[in-house]
């Protein structure tokens, strides 16, 4: 298969610009800043509105942002104690040393 | 102690092992300690602690790991893994949604991060787990704002493409056309 067949939203039915005046490949591409919070107040409630009037690309924003909730759950490791604790004598030593 | 959580969790995920792990911890919290004359009052005391780690590790750690120093992963498509599960409207339903979130559960998500290269797996780290912004990561990584962009851009779309197996091993994707 063509790989660049995949380029635009392949099975997106909207690929015209939407009544709101954003054209849906804009918005996918607006959609990584749109959930870092990078865009511009007035950008964000462009692409926000854009969001929620048309179904795929809300359906990707959704996906996206659970995606990204689930990798920072997970991505979480408990912290040894004795860790903690060698970390604090290393430190000592080293205010010891100082002194 | 301030931060260790969270700088040990990045620790495992760059070193990808405890013991490594520990030791850039503690190496990270004795260079903050000794430089701390240097910190500026006010200033993103976290940003300045992920610097030390992401320098110290790329600096000591990585060329012990024998990784070469410059990886590049290949460039897919935008919302990668969406597409592939996304129905004739274009759309996932929740119920669809909530089975690959519940597939790519456990340890699959560490072990398709860990898989990606140093660069990308570190800005992926500092955005989508850590939080910090464009211009912190900046700082963090020495580079300009651009290039934390493009580097997040790429890095997450590998981590969806490093996380396709996991669902399809789920039997939840019938792999697209070859």
């Amino acid at each position: 298969m063509n790989e660049s067949d995949d380029s635009t939203m392949s099975q997106h039915p909207m690929n015209a610009t939407s009544p709101d005046g954003v054209d849906c490949d804009e918005a996918v591409h607006a959609l990584y800043h749109y959930l870092d919070g990078e865009l511009t107040d007035e950008r964000r409630a462009v692409i926000s509105l854009h969001l929620d009037q048309c179904a795929p690309c809300g359906s990707a924003a959704h996906f996206e942002s659970e995606l990204r909730r689930i990798v920072a759950d997970q991505c979480t490791d408990r912290v040894p104690q004795s860790l903690i604790e060698r970390v604090a004598a290393a430190i000592n030593e080293e205010e010891r040393h100082g002194n | 102690m301030e931060f260790m959580a969270p700088l040990y969790s990045a620790a495992m995920r760059m070193t990808r092992n405890a013991s490594d792990a520990e030791d850039l911890v503690q190496e990270t919290y004795l260079k903050a300690y000794r430089s701390f004359g240097g910190f500026e009052q006010g200033t993103n005391l976290r940003a300045w602690l992920y610097r030390i780690l992401t320098n110290t590790y790329i600096n000591e750690y990585r060329a012990r790991q024998r990784r070469p120093e410059i990886e590049d992963v290949e460039d897919v498509e935008d919302l990668y893994l969406y597409r592939r599960f996304a129905g004739v409207d274009g759309t996932v339903s929740p119920s669809a949604e909530e089975e690959v979130i519940r597939a790519i559960h456990d340890d699959a998500i560490k072990s398709a991060l860990e898989s990606l290269p140093d660069t990308y797996r570190i800005a992926v780290m500092l955005s989508d787990i850590e939080g910090f912004s464009y211009k912190e990561m900046a700082e963090i990584l020495e580079i300009p704002p651009g290039t934390v962009m493009s580097r997040l851009h790429r890095g997450r779309k590998a981590l969806q493409k490093a996380l396709l197996p996991y669902a399809e091993a789920k039997g939840l994707i019938t792999p697209v056309s070859p």
